[in-house]
């Protein structure tokens, strides 16, 4: 086992070089705006900018540049800095974790507190008017593009613009240490909209791998043995189907904890996933290498703590 | 037979399946009796509705259309007529189960121990250590070679017939009055599969219990069984005491079954003897006798009247449901038992 995560250590570093020489690769290749003419500002001189571009380093050829960016990453945990405010990226990203860190950890508590139930009971109580109910909420909860979902929320329960203000609307968000109650006030909207989607995903799936499970023979061998009906589906039944959704769940919390892009610009909290949006909108390289390779790194150790929790999950599965 | 008053009585059992395509006659009316301490044998190919006549005694028959009618008299009572607690109380207490794939049926992801510990204590009000130390006993009293490191192990790291073990070790944990065997052997290799059936005739006689054992080899049975009962598309066509199954079987499909196995004092060459045709679905049975399609002796009129069951002349023990004249079966059995002796 020990050898196992080892192993999976190093590739995850392997990976992470790629993720960011193919970032590097994209930036360079595709067209863009030339992020020293952006840094500028409005009619500047030619001259002023080449001095940006000298200052950045844009005029090195791109190994150059890819080797000191690399470089500083490695040696200092250095991700430069950001093109258009000077800021430190890395201090960019760390202030603006807590924000998505909330944002993840909310959502997930709803869509499981709500999945969990919904997945069982449709799934015991099959063909029922509660299962066909939740099922065809759940199809268009997941079929609705979570940006559009978000404006129709604002729209309808933002306490500025809503239709009923109950919620606490866009802009709004200030951090769980300043003042918890409006922290949480603040995203509970921002929660119940990422959390759609998903809770609609977790329940359907854990539904269709719970029918199946309770067709197996060693469901027959528990109620063939006397348990209570409660005890065959708890204790059996969902203990198999939901092995296999854990792993589908790290993953989901990797790419979250990577900052959930379209709900932070909807709601404009100040998270990495918004930052991520600003840096795209504005060719700022440094920024925008510093959040695709934080968001790889959340999902590849997702990966790992994933395949590690299945061994434990699942005593069929052995690493070597 | 005997005046004692049996540990169970099926009686006109039936289990018919509502689908889209019409009504699976499943089971369609079978009956039998079993004394305590006896071993039943229930023969027939797969289809013919023996499995699910065992889950409907167990109440394990699942499915909102499913229609269960009969009598399944256990201990006094109609197991049929329980609620589902009640029934519940019965299960894995006083009648257990055990299953054709052990792999299948043990749950994969918990210990066997906790498996074992789990069914003493959904019918006992024992604690956790007491239920383990039950397992263990069980455990060992099956064979389990090395049974206190087995509790802690899962059952993907046990040979075929080391999980049925604990599967027969699971089934018996509550001292049962009756173990139903569903194909208990099938899955296994042939040398583990004469060690399970001894474990199981051993058991039987040390605890007293009586046991059904279905499969479709009658060979499986020929040892361990008092009487046999072969099934056929739902129905029992032939019922009789395990020597006279194998001296003087009644029906033309009893005579497939035994012209299939291989016999290893069979002269040399002679062929088994498969049986034509295939077994008839269940859904809108033919008129007549069910087995007349595949009946080498069947007549015009079989194919219209339903035999009955009745008991051989007499032999009042030995039952068979076919349309031919008892005189007629006895010429042609002789007949096709000739060449044998030969």
């Amino acid at each position: 086992m020990a050898r196992y995560i080892l192993r999976r250590i190093g590739w995850t570093v392997v990976l992470l070089a790629l993720v960011s020489a193919v970032t590097f690769v994209i930036f360079y290749a595709l067209p863009s705006a030339d992020p020293a003419v952006l840094r500028a500002g409005r009619q500047a001189s030619p001259e002023l900018v080449a001095q940006i571009r000298a200052r950045l380093g844009l005029d090195d050829p791109l190994v150059v540049q890819y080797w000191t960016y690399m470089k500083d990453v490695v040696l200092h945990f250095d991700f430069g800095f950001s093109y258009q405010s000077g800021e430190s990226v890395r201090a960019a990203i760390v202030s603006r974790l807590p924000a998505t860190i909330s944002m993840t950890v909310g959502a997930l508590v709803i869509w499981l507190a709500t999945a969990l139930p919904i997945g069982v009971i449709s799934a015991i109580r099959r063909r029922s008017l509660l299962d066909r109910v939740t099922m065809t909420g759940a199809l268009l909860a997941i079929s609705a593009p979570v940006y559009w979902l978000a404006l129709v929320a604002l729209y309808l329960f933002a306490s500025d613009i809503g239709v009923i203000p109950i919620f606490d609307g866009a802009n709004t968000y200030v951090g769980i240490t300043q003042d918890p109650v409006q922290w949480f006030a603040s995203l509970l909207l921002p929660w119940l909209v990422l959390a759609a989607g998903f809770s609609a995903f977790y329940a359907r799936l854990l539904r269709a791998n719970l029918v199946e499970v309770m067709g197996e023979d060693y469901i027959r061998t528990a109620r063939a043995k006397g348990l209570p009906e409660r005890r065959v589906v708890w204790r059996h039944g969902v203990r198999a189907a939901i092995t296999p959704i854990v792993t589908v769940l790290g993953l989901d919390i990797g790419v979250l904890l990577g900052g959930s892009i379209l709900t932070e610009s909807v709601f404009n909290i100040p998270g990495v996933g918004r930052y991520a949006y600003d840096a795209i909108r504005t060719a700022d390289l440094p920024a925008i290498q510093g959040t695709v390779l934080f968001a790889a790194f959340f999902i590849v150790v997702a990966n790992l703590v994933v395949d590690i929790a299945y061994a434990f999950l699942d005593p069929r599965v052995r690493y070597g | 037979m005997t005046a004692a008053a049996p540990l169970l009585r099926v009686e006109d059992l039936r289990v018919h399946f509502d689908t889209d395509d019409g009504t699976v006659r499943a089971v369609d009316g079978i009956s039998y009796e079993l004394q305590r301490g006896r071993v039943l044998g229930i023969v027939g190919e797969s289809g013919s509705g023996k499995s699910v006549s065992s889950l409907a005694i167990m109440g394990l028959v699942d499915g909102e259309r499913a229609r269960i009618s009969g009598r399944v008299e256990f201990g006094g009572r109609d197991l049929l007529a329980l609620d589902p607690e009640a029934m519940r109380a019965v299960r894995g207490n006083e009648i257990a189960m055990i299953f054709q794939d052990p792999l299948s049926s043990l749950h994969p992801f918990h210990r066997v121990g906790d498996q074992l510990a789990e069914a003493v204590r959904a019918h006992r009000d024992v604690s956790r250590a007491q239920a383990r130390a039950r397992a263990l006993e069980l455990l060992e009293l099956v064979g389990i070679p090395d049974a206190r490191r087995r509790m802690d192990g899962y059952a993907h790291e046990l040979s075929g017939g080391m999980r049925q073990r604990v599967m027969i070790a699971m089934a018996l944990v509550n001292e049962p009055a009756l173990l139903i065997a569903d194909e208990p052997t099938t899955a296994l290799d042939v040398t583990v599969q004469a060690q399970i059936l001894d474990l199981v005739g051993r058991l039987k006689d040390e605890l007293g219990m009586a046991v059904v054992i279905i499969t479709h080899d009658l060979g499986i049975v020929a040892e361990t069984a008092d009487e046999i009962a072969v099934m056929y598309a739902g129905r029992i066509v032939e019922r009789a005491p395990v020597a006279r199954i194998f001296s003087a079987p009644e029906h033309p499909y009893t005579w497939g079954l035994l012209a299939s196995i291989p016999r290893l004092d069979a002269p040399r060459g002679e062929e088994l003897v498969p049986i034509p045709g295939t077994p008839p679905s269940l859904l809108g049975l033919p008129r007549g006798c069910a087995f007349a399609p595949r009946c080498p002796y069947a007549q015009p009129r079989h194919h219209e009247v339903d035999p009955r069951a009745e008991p051989v002349p007499g032999d009042p023990a030995h039952v068979v449901a076919c349309l031919l004249e008892p005189a007629q079966r006895r010429r042609l059995w002789a007949a096709l038992r000739t060449p044998e002796r030969a």
